[in-house]
Protein backbone atom coordinates (compact mmCIF):
# COMPACT_ATOMS: atom_id res chain seq x y z
CA UNK A 1 0.00 0.00 0.00
CA UNK A 2 1.44 3.48 -0.85
CA UNK A 3 2.00 6.10 2.12
CA UNK A 4 1.35 9.19 2.82
CA UNK A 5 4.57 10.85 3.97
CA UNK A 6 5.40 14.51 5.12
CA UNK A 7 9.08 15.44 3.91
CA UNK A 8 11.65 17.91 2.46
CA UNK A 9 11.47 17.62 -0.88
CA UNK A 10 15.19 17.04 -1.30
CA UNK A 11 14.84 13.81 0.47
CA UNK A 12 12.08 12.45 -1.14
CA UNK A 13 13.94 12.76 -4.16
CA UNK A 14 17.11 10.95 -2.38
CA UNK A 15 14.44 8.45 -0.74
CA UNK A 16 13.05 8.27 -4.60
CA UNK A 17 16.62 6.88 -5.69
CA UNK A 18 16.72 4.62 -2.75
CA UNK A 19 13.81 3.13 -4.09
CA UNK A 20 15.05 2.91 -7.40
CA UNK A 21 17.78 0.86 -6.08
CA UNK A 22 21.00 3.02 -7.47
CA UNK A 23 24.47 0.97 -7.62
CA UNK A 24 26.20 4.39 -8.16
CA UNK A 25 26.58 7.75 -7.19
CA UNK A 26 29.09 10.43 -7.39
CA UNK A 27 28.25 14.05 -6.41
CA UNK A 28 29.69 17.49 -5.27
CA UNK A 29 27.66 19.18 -3.01
CA UNK A 30 26.22 22.74 -4.22
CA UNK A 31 23.58 24.80 -2.28
CA UNK A 32 20.30 24.51 -3.24
CA UNK A 33 20.76 20.48 -4.28
CA UNK A 34 23.15 19.29 -1.32
CA UNK A 35 20.66 17.83 0.80
CA UNK A 36 19.68 15.83 -1.90
CA UNK A 37 23.00 13.48 -1.65
CA UNK A 38 23.91 14.49 1.60
CA UNK A 39 21.07 12.22 2.49
CA UNK A 40 22.25 9.70 0.22
CA UNK A 41 25.61 9.57 1.05
CA UNK A 42 24.29 8.82 4.53
CA UNK A 43 21.62 6.20 3.87
CA UNK A 44 24.64 4.53 1.69
CA UNK A 45 27.51 4.91 4.36
CA UNK A 46 24.39 3.05 7.02
CA UNK A 47 24.30 0.54 5.01
CA UNK A 48 20.40 1.12 3.83
CA UNK A 49 21.42 1.63 0.17
CA UNK A 50 23.94 -1.12 -1.33
CA UNK A 51 25.56 1.26 -3.56
CA UNK A 52 29.39 2.87 -4.31
CA UNK A 53 28.98 6.29 -3.20
CA UNK A 54 32.23 8.37 -4.53
CA UNK A 55 33.24 11.51 -3.39
CA UNK A 56 34.75 13.37 -5.40
CA UNK A 57 36.52 17.06 -5.65
CA UNK A 58 34.57 18.92 -8.33
CA UNK A 59 31.56 18.94 -10.38
CA UNK A 60 33.27 17.88 -13.38
CA UNK A 61 34.49 15.11 -11.85
CA UNK A 62 30.63 13.60 -10.28
CA UNK A 63 30.05 13.39 -14.09
CA UNK A 64 32.94 12.42 -15.04
CA UNK A 65 32.94 9.71 -12.38
CA UNK A 66 29.28 8.95 -13.40
CA UNK A 67 29.81 7.91 -16.84
CA UNK A 68 32.85 5.69 -15.74
CA UNK A 69 30.29 3.69 -13.56
CA UNK A 70 27.37 4.00 -16.02
CA UNK A 71 29.76 2.50 -18.81
CA UNK A 72 30.52 -0.35 -16.42
CA UNK A 73 26.82 -1.25 -16.39
CA UNK A 74 26.08 0.50 -12.48
CA UNK A 75 22.59 2.57 -12.56
CA UNK A 76 23.85 5.69 -11.79
CA UNK A 77 23.20 9.29 -10.10
CA UNK A 78 24.19 12.37 -9.49
CA UNK A 79 22.76 15.92 -8.39
CA UNK A 80 23.70 19.61 -8.73
CA UNK A 81 22.81 23.19 -9.21
CA UNK A 82 23.62 26.14 -10.99
CA UNK A 83 27.29 26.46 -10.96
CA UNK A 84 28.27 23.12 -10.70
CA UNK A 85 26.16 22.43 -13.63
CA UNK A 86 27.98 24.74 -15.51
CA UNK A 87 31.31 23.10 -14.29
CA UNK A 88 29.98 19.59 -15.85
CA UNK A 89 29.20 21.19 -19.07
CA UNK A 90 31.97 19.58 -21.44
CA UNK A 91 31.25 16.21 -19.79
CA UNK A 92 27.50 16.19 -20.38
CA UNK A 93 27.78 16.26 -23.75
CA UNK A 94 29.81 13.08 -23.63
CA UNK A 95 27.29 10.95 -21.21
CA UNK A 96 25.04 11.75 -23.70
CA UNK A 97 26.87 11.05 -26.91
CA UNK A 98 28.56 7.63 -25.25
CA UNK A 99 24.71 6.88 -24.59
CA UNK A 100 24.89 6.00 -20.50
CA UNK A 101 21.71 6.64 -19.00
CA UNK A 102 22.56 8.54 -16.21
CA UNK A 103 20.07 10.19 -13.75
CA UNK A 104 20.46 13.81 -12.66
CA UNK A 105 18.28 15.77 -10.75
CA UNK A 106 19.01 19.46 -11.15
CA UNK A 107 17.85 21.93 -8.26
CA UNK A 108 17.72 24.80 -10.42
CA UNK A 109 19.56 27.89 -9.54
CA UNK A 110 20.72 31.17 -10.91
CA UNK A 111 24.00 31.88 -12.50
CA UNK A 112 26.83 33.88 -11.06
CA UNK A 113 27.56 36.56 -11.57
CA UNK A 114 26.18 38.71 -9.27
CA UNK A 115 26.17 35.40 -7.35
CA UNK A 116 22.85 34.21 -6.51
CA UNK A 117 21.95 30.95 -4.53
CA UNK A 118 18.04 31.47 -5.57
CA UNK A 119 16.20 29.92 -8.02
CA UNK A 120 15.94 30.76 -11.85
CA UNK A 121 16.28 28.15 -14.72
CA UNK A 122 19.50 29.09 -16.06
CA UNK A 123 21.36 27.12 -15.26
CA UNK A 124 19.96 24.88 -16.87
CA UNK A 125 18.91 26.93 -20.31
CA UNK A 126 22.44 27.62 -20.81
CA UNK A 127 22.92 23.27 -20.94
CA UNK A 128 19.86 23.01 -23.09
CA UNK A 129 21.42 21.27 -25.84
CA UNK A 130 23.61 18.81 -24.08
CA UNK A 131 21.70 16.32 -25.79
CA UNK A 132 19.76 14.84 -22.58
CA UNK A 133 16.17 14.03 -21.63
CA UNK A 134 14.97 16.95 -19.88
CA UNK A 135 12.17 17.22 -17.76
CA UNK A 136 10.91 20.03 -15.19
CA UNK A 137 8.55 19.13 -12.37
CA UNK A 138 6.12 21.38 -9.91
CA UNK A 139 5.89 19.81 -6.36
CA UNK A 140 7.01 17.47 -4.31
CA UNK A 141 4.94 14.33 -5.52
CA UNK A 142 6.47 14.79 -8.99
CA UNK A 143 9.78 15.39 -7.97
CA UNK A 144 9.24 11.66 -6.57
CA UNK A 145 7.83 10.04 -9.26
CA UNK A 146 9.91 11.75 -12.23
CA UNK A 147 13.25 10.79 -9.99
CA UNK A 148 11.70 7.06 -10.04
CA UNK A 149 10.15 7.06 -14.02
CA UNK A 150 13.51 8.47 -15.40
CA UNK A 151 15.74 5.28 -14.69
CA UNK A 152 13.23 3.35 -16.61
CA UNK A 153 13.29 6.41 -19.35
CA UNK A 154 16.70 6.48 -19.37
CA UNK A 155 17.81 2.50 -19.49
CA UNK A 156 15.36 1.38 -22.18
CA UNK A 157 17.34 -0.01 -24.92
CA UNK A 158 15.19 2.08 -27.42
CA UNK A 159 16.73 5.06 -25.48
CA UNK A 160 19.95 5.05 -24.13
CA UNK A 161 19.90 8.17 -23.28
CA UNK A 162 21.15 10.67 -19.50
CA UNK A 163 17.78 12.14 -18.00
CA UNK A 164 17.61 15.15 -16.15
CA UNK A 165 14.79 16.28 -13.62
CA UNK A 166 15.05 19.62 -12.92
CA UNK A 167 13.28 20.95 -9.74
CA UNK A 168 13.25 24.79 -9.02
CA UNK A 169 15.67 24.90 -6.26
CA UNK A 170 15.35 26.13 -2.64
CA UNK A 171 10.83 27.14 -3.54
CA UNK A 172 10.80 23.38 -3.97
CA UNK A 173 13.87 21.69 -2.70
CA UNK A 174 13.65 23.29 0.71
CA UNK A 175 10.07 22.88 1.78
CA UNK A 176 9.05 20.05 4.04
CA UNK A 177 5.35 19.02 2.30
CA UNK A 178 3.22 15.91 1.79
CA UNK A 179 3.72 13.24 -0.59
CA UNK A 180 2.39 9.55 -1.39
CA UNK A 181 4.94 7.41 -1.63
CA UNK A 182 4.73 4.23 -3.12
CA UNK A 183 5.66 0.38 -2.27
CA UNK A 184 9.18 -0.69 -2.83
CA UNK A 185 7.58 -3.66 -4.57
CA UNK A 186 5.97 -1.42 -6.61
CA UNK A 187 8.88 0.09 -7.22
CA UNK A 188 10.85 -3.36 -7.74
CA UNK A 189 8.13 -4.30 -10.31
CA UNK A 190 8.14 -1.11 -12.16
CA UNK A 191 11.87 -0.62 -12.33
CA UNK A 192 13.70 -3.66 -12.68
CA UNK A 193 17.35 -3.93 -12.32
CA UNK A 194 19.33 -2.39 -15.15
CA UNK A 195 20.82 -4.30 -18.05
CA UNK A 196 23.10 -2.73 -20.36
CA UNK A 197 23.21 -3.42 -23.56
CA UNK A 198 26.88 -2.35 -23.98
CA UNK A 199 29.24 -2.02 -20.94
CA UNK A 200 32.95 -2.36 -20.09
CA UNK A 201 34.32 -5.75 -19.24
CA UNK A 202 37.33 -7.18 -19.69
CA UNK A 203 36.02 -10.81 -21.16
CA UNK A 204 34.24 -8.55 -24.03
CA UNK A 205 35.94 -5.83 -24.90
CA UNK A 206 34.18 -2.83 -26.16
CA UNK A 207 35.94 0.89 -27.22
CA UNK A 208 33.70 3.55 -25.75
CA UNK A 209 34.66 7.37 -26.28
CA UNK A 210 36.30 6.76 -29.53
CA UNK A 211 37.36 9.81 -31.50
CA UNK A 212 34.92 10.44 -34.55
CA UNK A 213 36.63 11.36 -38.42
CA UNK A 214 35.01 13.40 -40.57
CA UNK A 215 32.98 10.55 -42.30
CA UNK A 216 31.11 9.51 -39.53
CA UNK A 217 30.63 12.69 -36.82
CA UNK A 218 27.69 13.89 -39.00
CA UNK A 219 26.04 10.05 -39.06
CA UNK A 220 27.12 10.01 -35.08
CA UNK A 221 25.41 13.42 -34.43
CA UNK A 222 21.95 12.32 -36.60
CA UNK A 223 21.92 9.04 -34.49
CA UNK A 224 21.78 10.58 -31.26
CA UNK A 225 19.18 13.26 -32.43
CA UNK A 226 17.09 10.23 -33.75
CA UNK A 227 17.17 8.75 -30.42
CA UNK A 228 16.37 11.54 -29.04
CA UNK A 229 13.84 12.39 -30.77
CA UNK A 230 12.69 8.92 -30.77
CA UNK A 231 12.65 8.78 -26.87
CA UNK A 232 9.09 10.82 -27.23
CA UNK A 233 7.14 7.98 -27.31
CA UNK A 234 9.31 5.61 -24.59
CA UNK A 235 9.33 8.67 -22.53
CA UNK A 236 4.68 8.74 -23.09
CA UNK A 237 5.15 4.52 -22.51
CA UNK A 238 7.13 5.32 -18.89
CA UNK A 239 4.77 7.74 -17.68
CA UNK A 240 1.62 5.89 -18.55
CA UNK A 241 2.13 2.69 -16.85
CA UNK A 242 3.44 4.84 -14.16
CA UNK A 243 0.17 6.41 -14.20
CA UNK A 244 -1.72 3.33 -14.25
CA UNK A 245 0.36 2.03 -10.88
CA UNK A 246 -0.21 4.86 -9.20
CA UNK A 247 -3.02 6.86 -10.51
CA UNK A 248 -1.22 10.31 -11.18
CA UNK A 249 -0.89 11.12 -14.95
CA UNK A 250 1.79 13.19 -16.89
CA UNK A 251 1.62 14.64 -20.50
CA UNK A 252 4.21 16.72 -22.32
CA UNK A 253 2.08 19.86 -21.95
CA UNK A 254 -0.51 19.68 -19.43
CA UNK A 255 -3.35 22.17 -19.64
CA UNK A 256 -5.27 23.83 -17.02
CA UNK A 257 -8.80 25.38 -18.18
CA UNK A 258 -7.70 25.77 -20.98
CA UNK A 259 -11.53 25.01 -22.56
CA UNK A 260 -12.70 28.25 -24.78
CA UNK A 261 -9.52 30.17 -23.66
CA UNK A 262 -8.46 32.75 -25.47
CA UNK A 263 -5.76 33.80 -23.69
CA UNK A 264 -3.23 31.01 -22.02
CA UNK A 265 -0.08 30.92 -19.95
CA UNK A 266 2.69 28.62 -20.65
CA UNK A 267 4.74 28.17 -17.35
CA UNK A 268 7.15 25.54 -16.44
CA UNK A 269 8.24 24.40 -13.06
CA UNK A 270 6.82 25.85 -9.88
CA UNK A 271 6.05 28.68 -11.75
CA UNK A 272 3.15 26.72 -13.02
CA UNK A 273 0.98 25.63 -9.72
CA UNK A 274 1.11 29.78 -8.97
CA UNK A 275 0.30 30.23 -11.94
CA UNK A 276 -3.34 27.96 -11.40
CA UNK A 277 -4.15 29.92 -8.47
CA UNK A 278 -4.39 32.87 -10.82
CA UNK A 279 -6.08 31.07 -13.73
CA UNK A 280 -8.69 30.46 -11.01
CA UNK A 281 -9.24 33.97 -9.97
CA UNK A 282 -9.26 35.24 -13.52
CA UNK A 283 -11.83 32.73 -14.30
CA UNK A 284 -14.11 33.12 -10.97
CA UNK A 285 -13.66 37.18 -12.67
CA UNK A 286 -15.08 35.66 -16.08
CA UNK A 287 -12.16 36.44 -17.77
CA UNK A 288 -11.28 33.36 -20.70
CA UNK A 289 -8.06 32.50 -19.47
CA UNK A 290 -5.96 28.81 -19.33
CA UNK A 291 -2.88 27.73 -18.79
CA UNK A 292 -0.47 25.24 -20.30
CA UNK A 293 2.50 23.57 -17.91
CA UNK A 294 5.55 22.68 -20.35
CA UNK A 295 6.72 19.30 -18.73
CA UNK A 296 8.64 18.07 -21.26
CA UNK A 297 11.73 20.30 -22.25
CA UNK A 298 13.76 17.89 -24.15
CA UNK A 299 12.53 16.78 -26.83
CA UNK A 300 10.33 19.07 -27.20
CA UNK A 301 6.90 18.04 -27.92
CA UNK A 302 5.89 20.24 -31.32
CA UNK A 303 2.88 17.92 -31.81
CA UNK A 304 1.71 18.51 -28.41
CA UNK A 305 2.78 22.32 -28.33
CA UNK A 306 0.41 23.34 -31.43
CA UNK A 307 -2.41 21.31 -30.31
CA UNK A 308 -2.48 22.90 -27.05
CA UNK A 309 -2.83 26.33 -28.30
CA UNK A 310 -5.31 25.65 -31.10
CA UNK A 311 -7.98 27.66 -30.58
CA UNK A 312 -6.14 30.50 -28.46
CA UNK A 313 -5.57 33.87 -29.81
CA UNK A 314 -3.04 34.82 -27.42
CA UNK A 315 -0.37 32.93 -25.88
CA UNK A 316 1.81 34.29 -23.13
CA UNK A 317 5.13 32.35 -22.78
CA UNK A 318 6.73 32.97 -18.62
CA UNK A 319 10.39 32.06 -19.05
CA UNK A 320 12.57 32.10 -15.87
CA UNK A 321 15.64 32.59 -17.92
CA UNK A 322 17.05 35.17 -20.11
CA UNK A 323 18.90 34.75 -23.37
CA UNK A 324 21.31 37.70 -23.24
CA UNK A 325 21.11 39.85 -26.91
CA UNK A 326 19.13 36.98 -28.06
CA UNK A 327 15.96 36.83 -30.42
CA UNK A 328 13.79 35.74 -27.29
CA UNK A 329 13.92 34.15 -23.98
CA UNK A 330 14.83 30.00 -24.18
CA UNK A 331 11.29 28.90 -23.58
CA UNK A 332 10.06 31.67 -25.95
CA UNK A 333 12.25 31.16 -28.68
CA UNK A 334 11.24 27.28 -28.75
CA UNK A 335 7.87 28.05 -28.83
CA UNK A 336 7.70 30.43 -31.84
CA UNK A 337 9.77 28.00 -33.76
CA UNK A 338 7.32 25.35 -33.04
CA UNK A 339 4.40 27.63 -33.94
CA UNK A 340 5.53 29.23 -36.75
CA UNK A 341 4.68 26.90 -39.90
CA UNK A 342 1.18 26.63 -37.34
CA UNK A 343 -2.01 28.39 -39.82
CA UNK A 344 -3.84 30.05 -37.03
CA UNK A 345 -1.71 30.71 -34.54
CA UNK A 346 -2.19 32.55 -31.68
CA UNK A 347 -0.09 35.40 -31.31
CA UNK A 348 2.71 35.26 -28.55
CA UNK A 349 3.60 37.13 -25.74
CA UNK A 350 6.92 36.65 -23.56
CA UNK A 351 7.51 37.84 -19.71
CA UNK A 352 10.76 36.94 -17.77
CA UNK A 353 9.90 36.28 -14.66
CA UNK A 354 11.25 35.22 -11.55
CA UNK A 355 15.01 35.67 -11.87
CA UNK A 356 17.46 35.24 -9.33
CA UNK A 357 14.73 34.29 -6.78
CA UNK A 358 12.77 36.97 -7.11
CA UNK A 359 9.56 35.92 -5.51
CA UNK A 360 6.60 35.15 -7.52
CA UNK A 361 2.96 35.37 -6.38
CA UNK A 362 -0.30 34.30 -8.43
CA UNK A 363 -1.02 38.47 -8.64
CA UNK A 364 1.81 38.89 -10.81
CA UNK A 365 0.23 36.30 -13.43
CA UNK A 366 -3.18 38.57 -13.22
CA UNK A 367 -0.63 41.60 -14.38
CA UNK A 368 1.17 40.18 -17.08
CA UNK A 369 -2.14 38.53 -18.19
CA UNK A 370 -3.52 42.64 -18.20
CA UNK A 371 -0.19 43.97 -19.48
CA UNK A 372 -0.06 41.32 -22.76
CA UNK A 373 -4.19 41.48 -23.28
CA UNK A 374 -3.32 45.25 -23.81
CA UNK A 375 -0.44 45.63 -25.89
CA UNK A 376 -2.14 42.34 -28.01
CA UNK A 377 -3.74 45.34 -29.73
CA UNK A 378 -1.00 47.55 -30.30
CA UNK A 379 2.46 47.25 -32.58
CA UNK A 380 4.77 45.24 -30.52
CA UNK A 381 7.64 47.59 -29.16
CA UNK A 382 9.62 45.17 -27.84
CA UNK A 383 10.59 41.33 -27.70
CA UNK A 384 9.71 40.56 -24.21
CA UNK A 385 9.39 42.30 -20.76
CA UNK A 386 11.16 41.63 -17.29
CA UNK A 387 8.01 41.44 -15.48
CA UNK A 388 8.86 43.91 -12.69
CA UNK A 389 12.05 45.10 -12.95
CA UNK A 390 13.27 48.11 -11.62
CA UNK A 391 15.28 51.23 -13.65
CA UNK B 1 -6.09 27.92 4.19
CA UNK B 2 -4.31 29.18 7.59
CA UNK B 3 -0.75 31.22 6.67
CA UNK B 4 1.89 31.37 9.69
CA UNK B 5 4.70 33.64 9.75
CA UNK B 6 7.55 33.24 11.97
CA UNK B 7 9.88 35.52 12.75
CA UNK B 8 12.94 35.07 14.46
CA UNK B 9 16.72 35.27 14.97
CA UNK B 10 19.16 32.94 13.14
CA UNK B 11 19.63 30.13 15.09
CA UNK B 12 16.49 30.35 17.10
CA UNK B 13 14.92 27.19 15.29
CA UNK B 14 12.18 28.92 13.24
CA UNK B 15 12.45 27.05 10.73
CA UNK B 16 12.39 24.00 12.58
CA UNK B 17 9.57 25.30 14.25
CA UNK B 18 7.68 25.59 10.73
CA UNK B 19 9.06 22.17 9.64
CA UNK B 20 7.59 20.60 12.57
CA UNK B 21 4.11 22.20 12.22
CA UNK B 22 3.88 20.95 8.49
CA UNK B 23 4.57 17.44 9.86
CA UNK B 24 2.27 17.36 12.28
CA UNK B 25 -0.44 18.95 10.30
CA UNK B 26 0.43 16.41 7.53
CA UNK B 27 0.04 13.33 10.14
CA UNK B 28 -3.18 14.97 10.65
CA UNK B 29 -4.12 13.58 7.30
CA UNK B 30 -4.06 17.75 6.47
CA UNK B 31 -1.64 19.69 3.49
CA UNK B 32 0.77 21.81 4.71
CA UNK B 33 3.93 23.28 3.80
CA UNK B 34 7.18 24.56 6.03
CA UNK B 35 9.86 26.66 4.58
CA UNK B 36 12.61 29.01 5.32
CA UNK B 37 13.51 32.74 4.24
CA UNK B 38 15.95 30.98 1.43
CA UNK B 39 19.05 31.85 1.46
CA UNK B 40 22.67 31.65 3.46
CA UNK B 41 22.47 31.22 7.40
CA UNK B 42 23.64 33.46 9.65
CA UNK B 43 23.27 33.18 13.15
CA UNK B 44 21.90 36.32 14.87
CA UNK B 45 20.55 37.59 11.72
CA UNK B 46 16.38 38.14 11.87
CA UNK B 47 14.95 35.54 9.59
CA UNK B 48 11.90 34.27 8.57
CA UNK B 49 9.96 31.04 8.34
CA UNK B 50 7.21 30.26 6.93
CA UNK B 51 3.81 27.55 7.25
CA UNK B 52 0.67 26.91 5.17
CA UNK B 53 -1.82 24.36 6.31
CA UNK B 54 -4.66 23.26 4.24
CA UNK B 55 -7.27 20.75 3.46
CA UNK B 56 -6.18 20.40 0.36
CA UNK B 57 -3.23 20.10 -1.88
CA UNK B 58 -1.21 23.86 -1.62
CA UNK B 59 -0.10 25.47 -4.74
CA UNK B 60 1.70 28.73 -3.70
CA UNK B 61 5.58 28.39 -4.06
CA UNK B 62 5.80 31.99 -2.53
CA UNK B 63 6.81 33.76 0.74
CA UNK B 64 3.31 34.68 3.05
CA UNK B 65 2.95 38.22 2.77
CA UNK B 66 -0.44 38.46 4.03
CA UNK B 67 -0.06 36.00 7.03
CA UNK B 68 -3.12 35.54 9.72
CA UNK B 69 -0.72 34.67 11.84
CA UNK B 70 2.87 35.99 12.81
CA UNK B 71 5.09 34.45 15.53
CA UNK B 72 7.70 36.51 16.94
CA UNK B 73 10.63 34.30 18.83
CA UNK B 74 12.05 37.77 19.95
CA UNK B 75 10.66 40.54 20.76
CA UNK B 76 13.14 42.61 20.24
CA UNK B 77 12.58 42.46 16.40
CA UNK B 78 9.16 43.75 16.87
CA UNK B 79 11.07 47.03 16.00
CA UNK B 80 13.26 45.85 13.50
CA UNK B 81 10.71 44.46 11.52
CA UNK B 82 7.19 45.26 12.45
CA UNK B 83 6.14 41.64 12.28
CA UNK B 84 2.31 42.15 11.87
CA UNK B 85 3.12 45.43 9.52
CA UNK B 86 0.87 43.04 6.68
CA UNK B 87 -1.17 40.49 9.04
CA UNK B 88 -5.00 39.92 8.19
CA UNK B 89 -7.68 41.78 9.26
CA UNK B 90 -8.70 39.57 12.29
CA UNK B 91 -5.10 38.12 12.19
CA UNK B 92 -3.23 36.89 15.88
CA UNK B 93 0.09 37.88 17.11
CA UNK B 94 1.69 35.59 19.18
CA UNK B 95 4.75 36.75 20.80
CA UNK B 96 7.23 36.19 23.53
CA UNK B 97 7.18 38.58 25.99
CA UNK B 98 7.00 38.75 30.08
CA UNK B 99 4.38 42.03 29.61
CA UNK B 100 0.91 41.87 29.93
CA UNK B 101 -1.24 42.09 26.74
CA UNK B 102 -2.31 46.34 28.11
CA UNK B 103 1.39 46.53 28.26
CA UNK B 104 2.26 45.10 24.83
CA UNK B 105 -0.34 47.58 23.52
CA UNK B 106 0.63 50.40 25.53
CA UNK B 107 4.07 49.65 23.79
CA UNK B 108 3.56 48.70 20.49
CA UNK B 109 0.10 49.75 19.68
CA UNK B 110 -0.68 46.53 18.42
CA UNK B 111 -4.79 46.36 17.43
CA UNK B 112 -5.29 42.38 16.63
CA UNK B 113 -5.68 39.78 18.77
CA UNK B 114 -2.37 38.85 21.06
CA UNK B 115 -1.26 35.65 22.12
CA UNK B 116 1.10 36.34 25.34
CA UNK B 117 3.51 33.91 26.98
CA UNK B 118 7.09 34.05 28.39
CA UNK B 119 8.60 31.85 26.53
CA UNK B 120 12.26 32.96 27.52
CA UNK B 121 10.82 31.63 31.19
CA UNK B 122 9.38 28.61 30.43
CA UNK B 123 12.28 27.33 28.32
CA UNK B 124 14.68 28.03 30.70
CA UNK B 125 12.62 26.25 33.19
CA UNK B 126 11.69 23.38 31.44
CA UNK B 127 14.63 22.91 28.95
CA UNK B 128 17.29 24.10 30.78
CA UNK B 129 18.45 26.61 27.93
CA UNK B 130 16.33 29.95 26.08
CA UNK B 131 15.64 28.28 22.83
CA UNK B 132 12.04 29.12 22.42
CA UNK B 133 11.09 28.05 18.92
CA UNK B 134 9.43 24.46 20.41
CA UNK B 135 7.82 26.54 23.73
CA UNK B 136 6.72 29.10 20.78
CA UNK B 137 4.54 26.58 19.09
CA UNK B 138 2.62 25.72 22.46
CA UNK B 139 1.65 29.37 22.57
CA UNK B 140 1.13 28.96 18.47
CA UNK B 141 -1.36 25.71 18.70
CA UNK B 142 -3.17 27.32 22.26
CA UNK B 143 -4.29 30.39 19.86
CA UNK B 144 -4.97 28.56 16.55
CA UNK B 145 -5.68 25.15 17.03
CA UNK B 146 -3.72 24.64 14.02
CA UNK B 147 -2.91 21.57 14.94
CA UNK B 148 -3.72 18.89 18.05
CA UNK B 149 -0.94 19.71 20.59
CA UNK B 150 -0.28 15.46 20.22
CA UNK B 151 0.10 15.73 16.81
CA UNK B 152 3.45 17.42 17.23
CA UNK B 153 4.63 14.75 19.36
CA UNK B 154 5.73 11.96 16.79
CA UNK B 155 7.69 14.71 14.14
CA UNK B 156 9.09 16.24 17.47
CA UNK B 157 10.95 12.52 18.44
CA UNK B 158 11.87 12.28 15.15
CA UNK B 159 13.91 15.21 15.20
CA UNK B 160 14.65 15.37 18.71
CA UNK B 161 15.28 11.69 19.52
CA UNK B 162 15.81 11.63 23.44
CA UNK B 163 15.22 15.81 24.04
CA UNK B 164 11.84 15.13 22.87
CA UNK B 165 10.10 15.05 25.94
CA UNK B 166 11.96 17.69 27.48
CA UNK B 167 10.49 20.01 24.41
CA UNK B 168 7.21 18.85 24.14
CA UNK B 169 6.76 19.53 28.08
CA UNK B 170 8.02 23.18 27.32
CA UNK B 171 5.23 23.31 24.53
CA UNK B 172 2.89 21.99 26.97
CA UNK B 173 3.87 25.09 29.24
CA UNK B 174 3.44 27.48 26.96
CA UNK B 175 0.04 25.94 25.99
CA UNK B 176 -1.22 26.39 29.25
CA UNK B 177 0.14 29.99 30.10
CA UNK B 178 -0.35 31.55 26.82
CA UNK B 179 -2.76 34.67 27.38
CA UNK B 180 -4.80 35.83 24.56
CA UNK B 181 -6.32 38.42 24.27
CA UNK B 182 -9.13 39.46 21.57
CA UNK B 183 -8.35 42.57 19.35
CA UNK B 184 -9.50 45.66 20.21
CA UNK B 185 -11.61 47.33 17.48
Amino acid sequence: MAHRVGMEVSLAVSEAVQMARAEAIAAYPITPQTHIVEHLSSVVANGELEAEFVNVESEHSAISTCIGMSATGARTYTATSSQGLALMNEILFIASALRLPIVMTVANRALSGPLSIWNDHGDIMAARDIGWIQIFVENGQEAFDHSVMAFKIAENHEVLLPTIINLDGFILSHVVEAMEFPDQELVDKFLPPYHPRYCLDPAKPVTMGAFAMPEVYTEVKMAHQTALTNSYEHILKVWKEWGDLTGRHYQPVEKYKTEGAKTLLLTMGCLSEVAEVAVDEMREAGMDVGLLRLRMWRPFPFADLRNAVAGAKLLIVCDRALSLGGAAPPVLAEVRSALYAMRGRPQTASFVIGLGGRDVAPDAFKAIVAQAQEEAQQKPTQEYHIFGVRG
Amino acid sequence: MIEIRFHGRGGQGAVTSVELLALAAINEGKFAQGFPSFGPERRGAPVLAFCRVDDRHIRLRCKISKPDVVVVLDPSLIRIQNPPADLKEGGIIVLNTPKTPAEVRREYGFKHTLALVDANKVAREVLGVPIVNTTMMGALIRATGVVKLESVEPPLKERFGPLAVKNFNALKAAFEQTVIEERRS
